[in-house]
């Protein structure tokens, strides 16, 4: 005990795991005991096991996975055009400083504009289809990610893009050679980052103007006061985000093994 | 104008040396403008080195040293003055200005083969022409087993040894090295020393290198430059006679004692009266 507790101490990582799965158990035993003691009307908590019969049933008549499947598309959709446009932006921003000029104020203003207020306006623009969705994602994810991509540019040590100078290198040999793959891992930490964000935008913007996708299912339960749909839908998006960023490490370990900060 | 320091050991013909100036730095001054005033970070600065020189500018710390070398380099601009590669106004960074700094800067998403190939790579080489140049300088650094390793995997001293090999590799003019051994311990420090004189007492490179280092910079040198701070202005120009062949013990010797003594009380007898 004492070890464990020591200021910064290490622990295995097998004890690791295994508190960090406590703590999830630790949660469903309390859950139950509340729900199974009928402490809590069922219709604000219900117990795990009406959650997990929802869940199940969800599954096989096809809606969960449906509805999860179409909210996916969105995130994707919304997270690849702000990717698409953002990241070179961003890297254009964070090496010239006249870009930069043009660009940051301007991001800076956006951003701190709150993206739900932008729901009845992208409705007006594009009508309640898939457009909207993806615009919403995308307004909500963009703004930031030119920032994050253009301080991610801005790491790059001067001296790394010196050297390459003194070895010959010319403006676009540096960029291409040099800050680009210097910068890799960092992006791809942003990225990983902000795809979870793009969820809450994502389920902001089914919440109000939908009638699919994993937020609208949420909705749903809740006009029908079918709480353990709202549980399952909380869940679900919870653990597709937990994949999705389990997943990024994983790709992030495997593409940049030279990376100091990698193991 | 100082006698030709290489024509001692190498019996080359004086004149041979004497007509090969490297680089001339007449009169150059760089100010710094802060918002409460106007700092001179370099005053009328000027040097001269020659073909296959080895020069050591040595400062306290704040003396603008590493301003001289970046302007050297084309990575900074002086304020004032003009500065001649071969005669050439320097206008900018270039292959021909090699450059090995205190800070890592091996490209850590390279091998340390790929690092030594990146300034050859941009060049018209053929790959087995570049493979040739790798592998020598691999073997002159002692890192031969280590081609494959990123820079992560090396320590402090490794990654500057093939920070030095990846600056030579591509046959710079001038080599510059900005304390390259600053952030190492003692000991490694030294083996960088020894091999890197042993380098340049095989290939001559053309090298200035920079340390508030004292003993650094006379043990490594042909020529010295002292400079003093506030403003940044070269002190003295001190030729060292020591042997050709460098080795550890001669940090021990009369003749570099009183070197030491000597370039030590033209950097700190500004101390000495103020206390």
């Amino acid at each position: 005990m004492h070890k464990v507790f020591k200021i910064r101490g290490k622990i295995s990582k097998k004890l690791y795991l295994l508190i960090g799965i406590s703590s999830f158990l630790l949660i469903i035993l309390l859950w139950t005991i509340v729900t199974g003691l009928g402490l809590v009307e069922p219709m604000f908590l219900p117990s795990p096991l009406k959650v997990t019969e929802n869940f199940v049933e969800t599954v096989q008549n096809g809606q969960l996975l449906n509805n999860a499947g179409i909210s996916i598309y969105r995130i994707v959709m919304g997270f690849l055009l702000a990717v698409i446009f953002g990241v070179p932006i961003g890297i254009l921003v964070g090496t010239f400083k006249a870009v930069e000029a043009f660009i940051r104020p301007l991001c800076e203003f956006i951003r701190y504009m709150p993206v739900p207020a932008f729901v009845p306006l992208v409705m007006v623009w594009s009508g309640i289809g898939e457009g909207a969705k993806i615009i919403i994602v995308f307004l909500g994810t963009f703004f930031q990610l030119v920032l994050m991509i253009a301080d991610d540019a801005m790491s790059v040590p001067d001296d790394l893009l010196n050297s390459s100078y003194t070895l010959g290198a010319k403006r676009w040999t540096a960029i291409r050679k040099v800050l680009l793959p210097s910068m890799a891992p960092r992006m791809m930490e942003t990225l990983r980052m902000t795809i979870g964000w793009a969820w809450t935008y994502l389920v902001v913007a089914e919440l109000v103007a939908s009638s699919s996708g994993l937020g609208y299912s949420i909705l749903k339960a809740q006009r029908f006061f079918q709480t353990e749909a709202i549980f399952v839908g909380i869940l679900t998006i919870g653990v597709i985000g937990l994949i999705t960023d389990r997943l990024f490490a994983l790709l992030i370990k495997v593409m940049f093994p030279w990376d100091e900060r990698n193991g | 104008m100082s006698k030709s320091i290489l024509e001692d050991q190498t019996g080359m013909p004086l004149e041979a040396n004497m007509a090969s100036n490297k680089i001339i730095a007449r009169h150059i001054f760089k100010d710094y403008r802060t918002k409460k005033k106007e700092v001179r970070a370099l005053q009328d600065i000027n040097i001269e080195i020659q073909d296959n020189e080895f020069v050591c500018i040595v400062g306290p710390s704040g003396c603008g040293k590493s301003t001289l070398l970046k302007i050297l380099a084309g990575l900074d601009f002086p304020t004032a003055g003009e500065i001649l590669l071969n005669g050439k106004t320097i206008v900018g960074p270039g292959e021909d200005r090699g450059m090995v700094f205190q800070s890592y800067t091996l490209f850590p998403w390279m091998t340390v083969e790929e690092n030594i190939k990146f300034g050859l790579k941009l060049r018209k080489i053929s790959a087995g022409e570049i493979q040739k140049i790798v592998d020598s300088y691999l073997k002159k650094i002692h890192l031969e087993e280590f081609r494959k390793s990123y820079p992560k995997e090396l320590s402090g001293g490794m990654k500057q040894r093939v920070a030095i090999a990846r600056a030579l590799a591509n046959s710079p003019e001038v080599l510059l090295m900005d304390e390259p051994f600053g952030a190492l311990d003692p000991h490694t420090k030294e083996q960088m020393q020894l091999l890197l004189r042993e380098i340049w007492e095989v290939e001559k490179p053309t090298i200035v290198f920079i340390t508030h280092d004292i003993d650094e910079a006379i043990f490594l040198a042909n020529k010295v430059y002292v400079m003093s701070t506030n403003p940044g202005e070269i002190a003295e120009e001190e030729g060292i006679y020591l042997p050709f062949r460098r080795e550890v013990e001669m940090k021990d010797s009369q003749q570099f004692i009183r070197l030491r003594k000597k370039i030590n009380r033209i950097l700190y007898s500004d101390d000495m009266t103020a206390n």
